[in-house]
Order: structure tokens, then C-alpha cells, then sequence
């Protein structure tokens, strides 16, 4: 028979939960470890001064007045789409068709912006915007969850597959209504009359996605948290066993859950076009539909955390234009970084949840155990 | 003992997890060769993360582990083979669409040569006196085939200490019986067995020794010969434990309370579970179900409960003004909408019952989360109800706030039962509400269900310990094959009449 004498010199010990401050300084840490390795990288193979980079990178987020507010709005959005997600992701309802909902939002707005110019008060048409907006990204989000209820289809392939179809649909559009016609694009809509435009806000054009997003996290805190309808949805995320025995309907709260989902993605929709671009264009999301989640999960669906996430993530794709143009280096650079970033902020959740326990040599205490 | 040399000791074993939860504090314990060892224990007491030490599945923080008398380290089940220790997991761990001999060689190194394995299987399986089909897909088996597939498993695998996790709690008496047979078989062969298991009356018949566990610490070893039920009892629990169940009168005269006529169910995959089944419950009573698993019990909880279509047939709730409701074609929602109160403690406990990764708190309010004000769940009521279950019930929680999945098996369960009990409810199903929980817990478990018999109640109690079935019921339905074999007075029906039921159709019923 094989004897084995080696004691493994690591193992691993599940912990309790950490208290709140001591995981956020094991966050902290991580994100603290990343920055270092990042400055040790870019010395090591661009000789810049990584100091320098991260100046940089600041600069190009808070730099001017401008610029901190564009940053601000750009992390309103990508947090106004993390938090559409959030309800489906807590039902286990893995909506990756994000994308395709704010397009289909976003056509309905231009939509009426192009057909309704002049024919109505502009106010009129942003009402109009805002309904339809929010009514098409509910049906984007209806049709998967409709047929995830009724016939038990895969959700994840369905949103995903919607989102090409949802890109198909604007570039019909976009020739229906390109100006001028053979451009292949359609241009500022309105771009005279305004008509349309959604207004600014506390004397800032930037302060109505920031002001819409703060009331959907707050909202989305309160729905999850406090209501029925939020712990419905955490019943069927957790069990749908569970749920149909306590009289749940869980086909009923998908769809219900999927309606939210796509209509504050179509909000986001509505936003990115009547208030921000003017314009629509099959990339107008930018994959934001898909940086989404990972910004939900990285929040663990916590919808205040969620603007940390997202900051981070805006924060690094700001700075990485600047550090582009700043010092030559191409935008992939900025994407390594965010990446290592991002390892370290996921992969530090391990030690949140274990501990490595160095195995304690006995020493041979010889005798003979009976 | 003086001859017979320890196959393992274990020396001071210590394993936590986390930092509060210590499920083994300073363990001895020695296996000897050609001996059959029961470790008993209460639910949490830590005797499967003890064998699954031994078995590689976890690394003790500290101590020390001998294989005949040589100082070993179990990293990986694969070590644990090499060491020749085998585990049989309580929850089997086969590949449903191979066949038994795949299952059997799957993952060892060399080539694959079933027709060499199928002859070995044969050879084991005659030695010993087991019976398989090697070329039979699992999928196609029943559970104590598959058991028997995983023993072989792991003898094919040439192991000379084996651990059985709970093997009987699945198994029907006669198959439970078969199964000692073999370890008698295995125990006459020099092989060195642990066995654990809830059930004193199964330590007595088979096992030499008895080592006792409680809350993670060794508490003695015992010469099962010389001890008694009793004694086992006390030594797990750490104090007295009256063992008698009481078979009390209830409080007012019954009444017709459930009426099934003509219960007809086809499962999704087109099988027929339940066949033309009457029967009726009144209240202030316990209406036990005995069967084999499978046949038939929990599609008729089940269908009871809304949860499950049904063919045809009906099912009557009888209100205490003598109103008719049928419960045919509702679901558990417009039932309680109905006014009828009725509790289910399913079989499922963590997957249908509670909500693993919810607390003890928001598990209560799934039975009340429709009646806050508004939109809004009333997040006080559930809270106070957790509380007064965990004081009542003694539930051993490091609080309400910690997850249902957390706690060992007993506590999950005297959650569940108590929030149902707490219902209020007429009618109260329960199935296999005692599986895998230790004694104390079990009696808990049975005062709770007399006292809402007394008060009232009709139970329904699906079981899978005779004895036990037997003693607590007022009337035994036994089921078999999905049809209704008889309803016995539980006063006088014997444990082998049940037993028959339960196996073949009687003649009256038949076809």
C-alpha cells in the first residue's frame, strides 16, 4: 500500500461572514495590489512613468468641469442599465439582451423625435418618447421571458439573439431615415428645431440622466428590497420549487420581471438618444448592455454598490482616451489595465470568503499508539 | 482491545469551519479489521465531516491520522482509494446515464476493459452476495440498486475500510435487510466497516462496536452487545430522553375532513403514480401512509396540495359546517383563498420548503409575505414568528439572520415544521419529516404533530420507519405501486402485514 507522509503545506478554511469594514479593506487592498501591478507594468514595457499614467487617467475623468460632468452622465447611464438588469439577475433570469433593449428604446425615441417634428409641441413628443420608449424595451424584454414561461426556453439565448435583431431593426431605420439619403447614417435629428430634445435639468443638460438614474436606484433599493413583488422575485430566483408550493405564479412574476427589466433599459434607451446623442446608431449602447452586467454582479445586485461598479468601470474608459492620446499609447493599453483591475477586485472575493491556513508541522512524537 | 489490530485511528482530529462552527473537536477513534463500527450521533454532531476526512473529501485543521499505525495525509479521494478507504455518500454520486459498470471504472487510470470489469464486478459481487446487473443504466435503477452499485464501486476499487453515510434511511426492510447480509459478508472477509446511521435498533443488529459523537466531540466507544437502546440514547443526547411515542386522544370528536375518490395521476414523463385511490381523513386524527419510495406518496402530498396535476378523481375539503370544497384543479394560492388551512411539510425540505440561502426570518414569510399593507411585505410578524420558533423549538442557530442551508438537518427541519404548524392549520401533511434527524429532534418532531392532532388537526404523515408509522397513526393507508393496499387500523396492523402490503398487491385489490 502507498503511505503518503506530506502534509500539504496550504489549505483552505471557509469563513464566517467578515465584518462590513474589514471586507471593504480587503476590497480596498485589491484594488490598492492592482494599481501597483499596473504601474509595474506600464514602467516595465512602455517606460512611461505609471504616475504619470494615473494623473493622466484622472485627468481625463475630472480634468475640466466638462469632463467630470461627461464622466458623470456616461456612469449615470451604464448605472441606469446595470440597475434594469438587476431584477431579472436576481431571478436567476440571466438577461444578457440588455443591448438590444435600449436600441429598441432608443429607435422608438427617434422614432417620434423624426416623425413628429413640428407636427406636435416638442413637449408632446417627449412624453410621446418617454411612453413608447419605455413600452418597446418592455416588449424586447416581454418576448423571452413570454416564451421562457410558457415553454421553458433558454433566456440567455434568447436575449442575446434579440439583440441582433433589435440591431437589424435600427439599420432599416437608419436607411428609412438617413439624411442625407445615400449617407448610410441619419445625423443629428432635429437638429434646428429641437424638437424633442430632452430639457436640461437644474440648468445642466447633463443633470436629467443623472437625476433619472439616482430615482431608479432608489426605486430598484426599495422594490427589492421592501416589496412583495421584490421578494417574489427572490423566491423564484432561489427556488421555483419553492415558489409554486407557496402559491407563487412564476411564469407570472418572469414576465412581470422582464417588463421592468426591458422598460427601464428602454428609459436608458430614450436617454441615450433624446437627451444625449440626438442621434441613433446601431452602437449608440456601446455594449454597455454587456458591461452591464458585469457591473451588476460585481455589486452583488446591491443597486447603491452598483454605483461604485460603474464608476470604476467609466472611470477607466475615460481615462484610457486620455492616456491614448496623451502619451501615443493605443486604447488596447487602457483595456489591460481595466482588466487587471477588475481580476483583482472579482479574484479578492476568494479571500473574503476563505482563509489559507498554513498547516502546523507536528513534530513526530514517536511511542507506539496502541 | 488487545487483538485485532486498528485498520485507522484517529488522533485529535479537529476540523471547523468558519470560525464559529466546529464540527470536530479532539476525535478519537480507532476501526479495527473484521469489525462492523456504528458512529452515532445527533444531526450536526459532525460523524459524516469525521468520514469525510477519512475519505479526502475535507482536510482536518489539526490531528493526526493512522493507517495501520502508520502516520498518513488524505489530501483527494484518490489518496483515500490508494489507502483502500471507500465512502459510500448518503446522496450517491453515479452518472445516470451510464451503466453500472461504466459508473464502476469510470475515472480509474489504464485502459478501459469492461469485459476484464464485468468479470471482476461478477466475482466481487458472488463473494460477497450482492446482486447487479452490470450492463443496467442507472437511471433505469432503484435506489438500493444504485446503492449497491456505489458499494461495489468502491470495492472494485480494492477498498479494505468502508464508510456507509446513512446507507438504510433509503432503503425498504427487506432491502435493508439484504444489505446487512453483505456486510456481514464483507465483515467475515477481514474488511473493516463504519456504518452510519439514526436508527438504534439497526446499530444493535448489526455492529460490534457503537462510538458516540456529540456536538463534534468524542464522547465513547460501546460494546453494542452490552448496551441498550437507552443507554445510546442518553450518551448522544447528554441527558435523558423518554422513548415512547404516545398515541393521545384528541380534544373534541372527529370529523370528516378530506375526502379523495378516484385519484388518478400520470406523471410528466407518462407514468402512472397514483391508480384509483379513496380514502378519507378526519380531523383529530393522524392518517399515516406507508409505501415504498416512489410509490405513489408524494404525488398524492402533492396533489393534495395543488401542486400537482391530477387525471381524474376528486378531492374534498370538508368544512367544519360540513361545505364541500374541491381542491381538484387550484393552486396552493386560491386554496388558502378558499379559506382552507393547510400545512405541507414536503419531502424536498431546502428545495420546496424553505429557501436555503434566505434566513430563518425570511422563510417564515413565505407562508405571510401577501399580508403586508399594500405593496409592501410586513417584514415584523415573520420576524417575531422566527423568533418564538427558534426559543420554542430550541432551534440551535447563531441567529435568525443566518441562513436556513447553514444549519444541520434537524434545525432546518424544526424551522419548517414550525412555520407550518404555526399556520394554524386543519389539515397538515408531512413526509418523511423525520428523515435523517437524530433521535431528539425526532421526538420533537412527533409531540409537535400530537399536539396538533389533539387540538384538532388531521395529519397526514408519510413515513418510512414502520415502527414508528405503526405507533403513531390512528389508521396505516399502505400504498403500492401507486394503488391504495389496504388502510389498517394502526392499534393493530403488525409491522410485517405493512411490510407485505408495501412489496406486493393483496389479492382483493389486485387488478
Amino acid at each position: 500500500m502507498i503511505k503518503k507522509n506530506k502534509e500539504p503545506l496550504f489549505h483552505l478554511v471557509k469563513r464566517d461572514t467578515l465584518p462590513r469594514h474589514i471586507r471593504i479593506l480587503i476590497r480596498l487592498g485589491a484594488i490598492v495590489l492592482a494599481l501597483i501591478l499596473c504601474a509595474a507594468l506600464t514602467a516595465f514595457f512602455t517606460g512611461i512613468n505609471p504616475i504619470q499614467v494615473y494623473g493622466s487617467i484622472i485627468s481625463g475623468a475630472f480634468g475640466s468641469a466638462r469632463k467630470t460632468w461627461i464622466t458623470l452622465q456616461d456612469l449615470s447611464v451604464l448605472l441606469l442599465i446595470s440597475l434594469a438588469l438587476t431584477p431579472a439577475f436576481m431571478m436567476r433570469f440571466w438577461n444578457i439582451g440588455g443591448e438590444g433593449q435600449v436600441l429598441i428604446g432608443g429607435l422608438a425615441t427617434a422614432a417620434c423625435m423624426i416623425c413628429l417634428e413640428g407636427k406636435v409641441p416638442s413637449a408632446v413628443i417627449m412624453i410621446l418618447s418617454f411612453i413608447t420608449a419605455v413600452l418597446a424595451g418592455a416588449f424586447w424584454g416581454f418576448i423571452p421571458a413570454f416564451c421562457k414561461s410558457k415553454w421553458n426556453t433558454n433566456e440567455t439565448l434568447m436575449t442575446l439573439m434579440m439583440n441582433y435583431i433589435a440591431t437589424q431593426i435600427v439599420s432599416f431605420f437608419i436607411i428609412v431615415w438617413e439624411v442625407p439619403k445615400g449617407s448610410g447614417k441619419i445625423g443629428i435629428i432635429n437638429q434646428n428645431s429641437h424638437d424633442g430634445w430632452m430639457p436640461a435639468l437644474f440648468g445642466s443638460k447633463y443633470m436629467l440622466c443623472i437625476t433619472v438614474s439616482i430615482i431608479v436606484m432608489v426605486f430598484l433599493y426599495i422594490y427589492l428590497k421592501y416589496s412583495k413583488h421584490g421578494y417574489e422575485i427572490q423566491v423564484v430566483g432561489e427556488s421555483e420549487n419553492t415558489a409554486r408550493y407557496v402559491g407563487i405564479k412564476v411564469g407570472k412574476v418572469i414576465i412581470r420581471t422582464m417588463l421592468l427589466s426591458g422598460a427601464l433599459c428602454g428609459l436608458a434607451g430614450m436617454l441615450l438618444v433624446g437627451s444625449i446623442n440626438h442621434t441613433i446608431t446601431t452602437t449608440i449602447a456601446g455594449g454597455q448592455g454587456f458591461t452591464a452586467v458585469l457591473v451588476s454582479w460585481m455589486a452583488k445586485f446591491n443597486p447603491f454598490t452598483m454605483v461604485l461598479s460603474a464608476f470604476l468601470i467609466i472611470f477607466m474608459k475615460r481615462g484610457a482616451g486620455e492616456i491614448a492620446t496623451n502619451f501615443g499609447l493605443n486604447q488596447s493599453f487602457a483595456d489591460i489595465l481595466t482588466g487587471i483591475i477588475l481580476f483583482f477586485i472579482i479574484g479578492c472575493e476568494f479571500f473574503i470568503n476563505y482563509k489559507i491556513k498554513r498547516s502546523e508541522r507536528h513534530d513526530e512524537k514517536g511511542g507506539s499508539e496502541c | 482491545m488487545e487483538n485485532g489490530n486498528a485498520a485507522v485511528s484517529m488522533r485529535n482530529i479537529t476540523k471547523t469551519f468558519g470560525q464559529g462552527v466546529i464540527a470536530n473537536k479532539d476525535v478519537n477513534l480507532d476501526i479495527r479489521k473484521g469489525e462492523i463500527l456504528s458512529l452515532l450521533g445527533e444531526n450536526g454532531s459532525g460523524k459524516t465531516t469525521l468520514m469525510n476526512m477519512l475519505s479526502g473529501i475535507y482536510y482536518p485543521d489539526s490531528g493526526e491520522i493512522f493507517i495501520d499505525s502508520k502516520p498518513v495525509s488524505i489530501r483527494s479521494p484518490k489518496d483515500a482509494y490508494d489507502l483502500g478507504i471507500g465512502m459510500v455518500h448518503q446522496h450517491f454520486k453515479l452518472v445516470d446515464v451510464l451503466s453500472a459498470v461504466q459508473n464502476i471504472v469510470l475515472g480509474l487510470p489504464g485502459k478501459l476493459d469492461l469485459k476484464g470489469a464485468r468479470e471482476k464486478i461478477k466475482e466481487i459481487c458472488d463473494k460477497y452476495g450482492f446482486d447487479v446487473d452490470p450492463d443496467k443504466k442507472i437511471y433505469n435503477m432503484s435506489v438500493s440498486e444504485k446503492q449497491t452499485v456505489e458499494i461495489v464501486k468502491v470495492l472494485y476499487r480494492g477498498a479494505d475500510i468502508l464508510i456507509l453515510d446513512e446507507p438504510t434511511a433509503v432503503l425498504t426492510p427487506q432491502e435493508t435487510q439484504k444489505l446487512f447480509d453483505v456486510m456481514r459478508n464483507m465483515k467475515k472477509d477481514g474488511k473493516a466497516l463504519v456504518i452510519i446511521t439514526h436508527k438504534l435498533n439497526e446499530v444493535q443488529e448489526i455492529s460490534d462496536k457503537v462510538a458516540v459523537l456529540r456536538q463534534g466531540e468524542y464522547i465513547g466507544t460501546l460494546i453494542t452487545k452490552d448496551t441498550n437502546p437507552q443507554e445510546m440514547t442518553d450518551m448522544m443526547v447528554g441527558h435523558k430522553v423518554e422513548l415512547n411515542i404516545e398515541r393521545p386522544t384528541p380534544l373534541e370528536a372527529p370529523k370528516r375532513r378530506i375526502k379523495v375518490e378516484g385519484l388518478n395521476v400520470i406523471n410528466e414523463e407518462g407514468i402512472q403514480k397514483l391508480k384509483d385511490v379513496s380514502f378519507e381523513i378526519y380531523s383529530g386524527e393522524i392518517f399515516g401512509i406507508a409505501g415504498i419510495s416512489g410509490c405513489g406518496q408524494k404525488e398524492l402530498l402533492e396533489a393534495i396540495a395543488g401542486l400537482q396535476k391530477v387525471e381524474s378523481g376528486s378531492i374534498k375539503y370538508i368544512d367544519d359546517d360540513g361545505t364541500e370544497k374541491e381542491l381538484i384543479g387550484m393552486d396552493p394560492l386560491k386554496i388558502k383563498e378558499l379559506g382552507v388551512a393547510l400545512s405541507f411539510v414536503p419531502e424536498d425540505r431546502l428545495g420546496m420548503g424553505l429557501v436555503g440561502n434566505m434566513d430563518i426570518s425570511d422563510n417564515m414569510m413565505l407562508r405571510s409575505f401577501r399580508d403586508g399593507h399594500g405593496v409592501f411585505t410586513d417584514r415584523k410578524t415573520p420576524h417575531k414568528k422566527a423568533e418564538g420558533i427558534v426559543n420554542v423549538l430550541h432551534v440551535d442557530t447563531p441567529g435568525i439572520e443566518t441562513p436556513v442551508r447553514r444549519l444541520s438537518g434537524g434545525n432546518v427541519q424544526k424551522v419548517l415544521v414550525g412555520r407550518e404548524i404555526s399556520q394554524k392549520p386543519k389539515v397538515l401533511m408531512t413526509a418523511y419529516v423525520v428523515r435523517g434527524l437524530d433521535i431528539n429532534s425526532s421526538y420533537t418532531i412527533y409531540e409537535l404533530i400530537n399536539m396538533e392532532k389533539v387540538n384538532g388537526t388531521a395529519v397526514i404523515f408519510v413515513g418510512e420507519d414502520l415502527d414508528v408509522l405503526l405507533q403513531i397513526s390512528d389508521k396505516v393507508m399502505v400504498l403500492c405501486d401507486g394503488q391504495v393496499n389496504g388502510i389498517l387500523d394502526g392499534r393493530k396492523a403488525t409491522k410485517s402485514e405493512v411490510g407485505l402490503r408495501m412489496t406486493s398487491l393483496t389479492k382483493e385489490d389486485a387488478d
